[in-house]
């Protein structure tokens, strides 16, 4: 039997920012970071280039978004991995991890935003809050695994840059390094990977930059250093090892969209009612778990971001 | 044709007889490993798509032996080879049905809605669910009597091996996400092996 155990903790529709409200506040911060930009953006590229070393693990704060159900074991997690830089087989990503190189590692953003710039790692995530929250996360493949992954939310960082009025879109991309990556020397997705989503998909609460899981640092067979977390997402919207960030005005071009236009969605949203053409979105089996589990709209997520989605028809917004 | 050792060798009844065995030892291989691993943890996080893989791996490599015979045996001349060919096309039914129980036990728990619905709609569970329907007529007349009642219309009938291996690779083919280099390497395979065949009767035509 699946029940919805609202939390007190769950967000309602009701306390979501009002988007008109949402913008007002963006203009009053814009017309602020005006003043401070100029002070500000130097320090943000000065700052000493350390590495992805000193995010402190040892002080992970909890958040109320973190599911109440029994975590994927640690090595699930990380020995199974849909990850083709790394290699195409599940157990690639884990057997080829040492060709990623992590450190030093930077992030570019660019696009629709006051504050472009390369910032290594430390900058780009200082000012999030590091916290454990526990997803679940729906592969398009049909299985699925429960993750407490550390990170930072995605919207007070993209925020920091500044994203003007024509900001519509963020598109993401992950590093392109085909001497070292062995599954990028053959041209089976268009590399470099990318991804991009909606700036208030980007900006929703839940939308989550990681930097570890299991209260330790990133295994690069999972994405390290930095990657995405869009729990109510198909997991290749959660793109892995960022280098790039830019703010467009147009939807961006994603790699599994370009290379299956009709089995990969925009959106991508788990949504049991949209198959996909090849197997069924169901149902889905829980790594470790025998029978398989309904899928639910939003993978479980429906009371926070369904809202978002109002009025779209969602078999054609697959 | 000079006669060469190793048909020397297949030809003696005891030889033969020993291969026979030592061939269907090694054919019992592939079950072997996935027990092994399952005593050992080492099926991996997803244990039962290892397991349908791994069955539908095998049951598509002991089909193309099967089909290999027949150009084996016109290649090198020993015809002995025949005699393993009924074995081995009943280990590719063996398999297939391992790969089947795999699906419909394992990973569907007779969910036979789900089953019924995938069998419709998903042209690769389609093709392998085909394929496995055209195989059943074929192991069950794979006796000797059954060769000696059917005669000529059990050559006819046995053909079905050749639409079958193709359906087969079709199912791999359309099952893979991105990658079809593994379908490929059979498909190409399957390919010398037919093709062979029709090489070998356009020649005879003339």
């Amino acid at each position: 039997m699946l029940l919805k155990v609202s939390k007190s903790s769950d967000v309602k529709e009701s306390q979501v920012t009002d988007e008109s409200l949402y913008r007002d506040r963006r203009r009053f911060l814009q017309a602020s970071a005006s003043l401070t930009a100029m002070s500000l953006a130097p320090s943000l590229s000065m700052w000493p280039a350390i590495g992805s070393a000193s995010i402190d693990f040892n002080k992970i704060g909890k958040s109320d978004f973190s599911i109440d159900e029994e975590t994927t074991p640690y090595d699930a997690v990380t020995s199974y991995n849909n990850f083709y830089e790394l290699g195409l087989d599940k157990g690639d990503p884990k057997r080829n991890a040492q060709h990623l190189k992590v450190k030093p590692w930077s992030v570019k953003v660019e696009g629709e935003c006051e504050k472009p710039g390369e910032y290594n790692l430390e900058d780009f995530i200082s000012p999030g809050k590091v916290e454990e929250r526990i997803y679940r996360l729906r592969c398009v493949e049909a299985w699925s695994m429960v993750i407490p992954w550390v990170g930072v939310e995605l919207g007070p960082i993209l925020k920091r840059f500044q994203p003007t009025s024509k900001a519509k879109f963020v598109q993401f991309k992950t590093i392109l390094d085909p001497d070292n990556l062995p599954g990028q020397k053959r041209p089976v997705l268009e590399w470099p990977y990318r991804e991009g989503l909606r700036i208030d998909e980007a900006m929703h609460p839940l939308a989550l930059l990681a930097v570890g899981l299991y209260g330790k640092e990133m295994p690069n067979q999972n994405g390290a250093p930095l990657r995405l977390v869009m729990p109510w997402k198909y997991g290749f919207k959660s793109i892995k090892s960022i280098v790039s960030i830019e703010f467009t005005e147009e939807q961006p071009a994603t790699s599994w969209n370009i290379t299956g236009p009709r089995e990969y969605g925009f959106y991508s949203n788990v949504n049991p009612e949209v198959d996909h053409p090849r197997w069924s979105q169901k149902r889905e089996r829980r790594i470790g778990e025998f029978l398989k589990r309904e899928t639910l709209p939003f993978n479980g997520y429906a009371d926070e971001v369904a809202s978002m989605y109002a009025g779209m028809d969602l078999k054609k917004n697959f | 044709m000079s006669t060469s050792s190793a048909e020397v060798f297949v030809s003696t009844p005891f030889a033969g007889k020993f291969v026979k065995s030592a061939l269907f030892t090694l054919l019992l291989i592939p079950l072997a490993i996935p027990i092994y691993w399952f005593y050992t943890n080492a099926l991996g996080a997803n244990p039962i798509e290892t397991i349908n893989r791994w069955t539908g791996d095998w049951a598509l490599r002991v089909l193309l032996l099967t089909l290999a015979v027949s150009p084996l045996r016109r290649l090198t001349g020993w015809n002995n080879f025949i005699q393993y060919r009924r074995m081995l096309g009943l280990f590719a039914f063996f398999y297939v049905c391992m790969h089947i129980s795999s699906y419909i036990i394992l990973d569907q728990f007779f969910d036979f809605g789900a089953i019924f619905d995938d069998v419709i709609k998903r042209p690769f569970i389609t093709a392998g669910f085909t394929s496995f329907l055209m195989l059943i007529p074929l192991a069950v007349t794979s006796t000797k009597k059954m060769v000696e009642r059917l005669q000529h219309r059990w050559i006819i009938l046995h053909r079905l091996i050749y639409i079958i291996g193709m359906v087969v690779v079709l199912h791999f083919w359309w099952m893979v996400k991105i990658d079809t280099r593994e379908p490929a390497i059979y498909a190409g395979i399957l390919a010398v092996l037919l093709g062979y065949r029709l090489f070998y009767y356009i020649k005879r035509k003339i």
